[in-house]
């Protein structure tokens, strides 16, 4: 029988550092909610909104697959192996943080946010040699269908990460359905929508919603309207 | 009421201080920093530290052999393996070890 777990975006943590305004679905820095730490290996939902000529200054991250979707705007990132990139929006940004690295995200443009979803996902081994990299991707691939983004396989659609994960994005025009088939044994599904109204099986969701299943071979999506989503399937029980 | 007693090991240079810093702003909170497995055995041994925070660099077999070790000196004592380096996780990974 199917589990799940129902994340309304007005439930969510929210912090206000002025240059930066996070929503954050699970527990993270100020916002502890026992209940809302993980959804299995997904560790991290963050909806980040950075303010014109704002960012992140250079700080250090280990052991956590950290993948950066943006949603408005242009992230300007730099890093300790030497990378300096630009990622905008249709672009997906993953840095595998192993060992130690130390990066700064920065908003590119002093006059407009920039909007971008932070995803931190538990990796499958500790302490793997660091590494970054950026996919541009195409946004007729996920128009009524589902356009993978992630993977654990180098040779895969999309980024890949050191966990047996698979994002997929979405662009529905309102009444298209599809069935989604769970890839990995012992998987679930989190279901995060950008926008619009959405339906899983039977639970309608809107926009910024989230919604855990599990416990399943599948589910269906049917958009209620036009629709935006992320699908992210991890592993719920892991050890590494 | 004594601050809760943490030990952070973790043998990144740069994260260790940070990992104590942000445990330092909790005023029921203590750090004392290890930068290895040895250091972090002689320093449990001075003091029973209420938790052990593993950070990067320490891997399974390290905490396998620590945990026998400190639990023989502090039967109460918690382990919490800490992720991501840095803020995000750290209040959260404390708070539910401590329970």
């Amino acid at each position: 029988m199917a589990n799940t777990v129902l994340h309304k975006a007005d439930t969510r943590g929210f912090a206000d550092h002025g240059w930066l305004k996070s929503y954050h679905t699970f527990s993270f820095a100020g916002y502890y909610e026992p209940s809302r730490i993980h959804f299995g290996a997904l560790r991290v939902l963050n909806d980040d909104s950075v303010a014109g000529g704002g960012g992140f200054g250079k700080h250090p991250h280990d052991n956590m697959e950290i993948i950066s979707i943006p949603l408005e705007g242009a992230l300007e990132h730099q890093d300790s192996m030497s990378n300096v990139a630009t990622i905008k929006n249709g672009d997906i940004q993953v840095m595998s943080a192993g060992t130690g690295v130390q990066h700064s995200e920065y908003n590119k443009n002093t006059d407009e946010h920039v909007k971008f979803l932070q995803i931190w996902v538990f990796p499958n081994k500790r302490n793997v040699e660091p590494r970054y990299d950026q996919v541009t991707l195409n946004p007729a691939d996920r128009h009524n269908q589902l356009q993978q983004v992630l993977s654990p396989n180098a040779d895969d659609a999309g980024v890949w990460i050191h966990q047996n994960a698979w994002f997929h994005l979405a662009d529905f025009d309102k009444s298209i359905s599809t069935e989604y088939k769970i890839k990995g044994a012992g998987n679930g599904v989190y279901v995060f929508i950008l926008k619009g109204d959405v339906k899983v099986n039977d639970q309608l969701l809107n926009t910024r919603d989230g919604y855990g299943i599990w416990d399943v071979d599948g589910f269906s999506i049917t958009a209620e309207s036009d629709a935006e989503f992320l699908l992210m399937e991890v592993p719920m029980e892991f050890k590494y | 009421m004594e601050k809760v007693q943490i030990l952070v090991l973790c043998n990144n240079a740069e994260i260790l201080p940070i990992v104590m810093r942000l445990i330092d702003t909790n005023p029921d909170w203590q750090a004392t920093g290890a930068a290895d497995e040895e250091q972090g055995l002689s320093l449990f041994n001075q003091r029973p530290f209420d938790l052990v925070l593993l950070g990067s660099g320490m891997d399974q077999a390290t905490e396998h052999r620590l945990t026998p070790v400190c639990i023989a000196i502090n039967p109460e004592v918690k382990f919490v393996q800490h992720y991501g380096g840095g803020s995000g996780l750290l209040k959260a990974e404390i708070l539910g070890a401590l329970g």
